[in-house]
């Protein structure tokens, strides 16, 4: 909670009619567009500790901890997004995953009242084959990852990058060229919420 | 900073997306893993969105943010239902469908 608000705080600047250099998240950008060298140090503090926090998720006992786990994740992935210049994705990511998804899976996790999971370390056959499997598709998008690449096309300069991606532009294309898939995601938003109601009431006698 | 390195960390995200989904028994990690899994994908959308220029990815994240909103209140509900159902967690131990 407390994260939360002082996240609403540095980053209401995006909304605010403030002049914009003044403003956390487009200074971010503005400070790793100006050094190359800081921009690299910043997405390995945070590819880090995202990666750490999964891993974390992955391996931990208790529901509670692996979703705070995951708000970590979330967190992380929020400034990695800063310092892609996705000002609006990484508020956005922050207000919809940190703020409200977890905190749904973690009223859950509480609601439910679970007893202690078993531990992940006995052997079976099963584990063997999730693993390899597991392996086997981080290896082939490494693969493409190295291979695909190549015949990509230049990217633009970072300036032109940065109009095409902020608020402003991204609201522009998102209520005309998008706005019937918007009222749609409105649609399946209200049918998500009446379903979830309906759900969580039912009896499966 | 080059596409290749956020490529790869959504790549090794993701991988441990999937990790998750197949060793873990618990109905919940399982769903966590999947929301990892759409946040490596976001990742690796904005990332080549940054690259090309193109705001249209951006949009696509946000789209997807939605969906997975609707699909976590869907998916907890069941969890709810399943839980006052046969009071355990475990998806080994849930069959409902197989009559």
């Amino acid at each position: 909670m407390e994260v939360g608000r002082l996240w609403w705080f540095l980053s209401l600047g995006t909304f605010a009619p403030v002049r914009e250099s003044a403003l956390l998240p487009s200074r971010l950008s503005a400070l790793t567009r100006a050094s190359p060298m800081l921009e690299t140090f910043l997405f390995f503090v945070f590819a880090v500790l995202t990666v750490v926090g999964a891993l974390g998720m992955l391996i931990s006992r208790s529901p509670v901890a692996a979703a705070l786990w995951m708000v970590q994740v979330m967190l992380a992935i929020a400034c990695l997004y800063l310092t892609l210049n996705a000002a609006f994705i990484g508020v956005v990511q922050v207000l919809v995953y940190a703020g409200a998804i977890m905190v749904l899976f973690l009223f859950v996790i509480m609601l439910l009242n679970l007893e202690e999971m078993p531990s992940l370390g006995d052997f079976d056959w099963r584990r063997v084959v999730a693993g390899i499997l597991g392996v086997a598709v981080l290896a082939q998008l490494l693969a493409l990852v190295a291979v695909q690449l190549v015949g990509l096309p230049g990217a633009p300069t970072t300036e032109e990058a940065v109009a095409q991606t902020d608020v402003s532009n991204i609201g522009v294309v998102l209520l005309t060229e998008h706005a019937f898939t918007l009222q749609i995601v409105g649609v399946l938003l209200l049918a998500a919420t009446i379903g979830a109601v309906v759900l969580a009431k039912k009896r499966f006698a | 900073m080059d596409l290749t390195w956020y490529l790869s960390l959504s790549a090794v995200l993701f991988s441990i997306g999937v990790l998750g989904v197949l060793l873990r028994r618990n109905a919940i990690i399982v769903f966590l893993s999947i929301e990892l899994m759409l946040n490596a994908v976001n990742l690796s959308l904005v990332g080549f969105a940054q690259d090309f220029g193109d705001v249209h990815g951006h949009i696509l994240v946000f789209f997807v943010m939605s969906v997975a909103a609707a699909e976590a209140a869907v998916g907890l509900a069941i969890v709810i239902a399943m839980f006052r159902n046969t009071l355990t967690l475990n998806i080994d131990e849930i069959n409902l469908f197989r009559g």
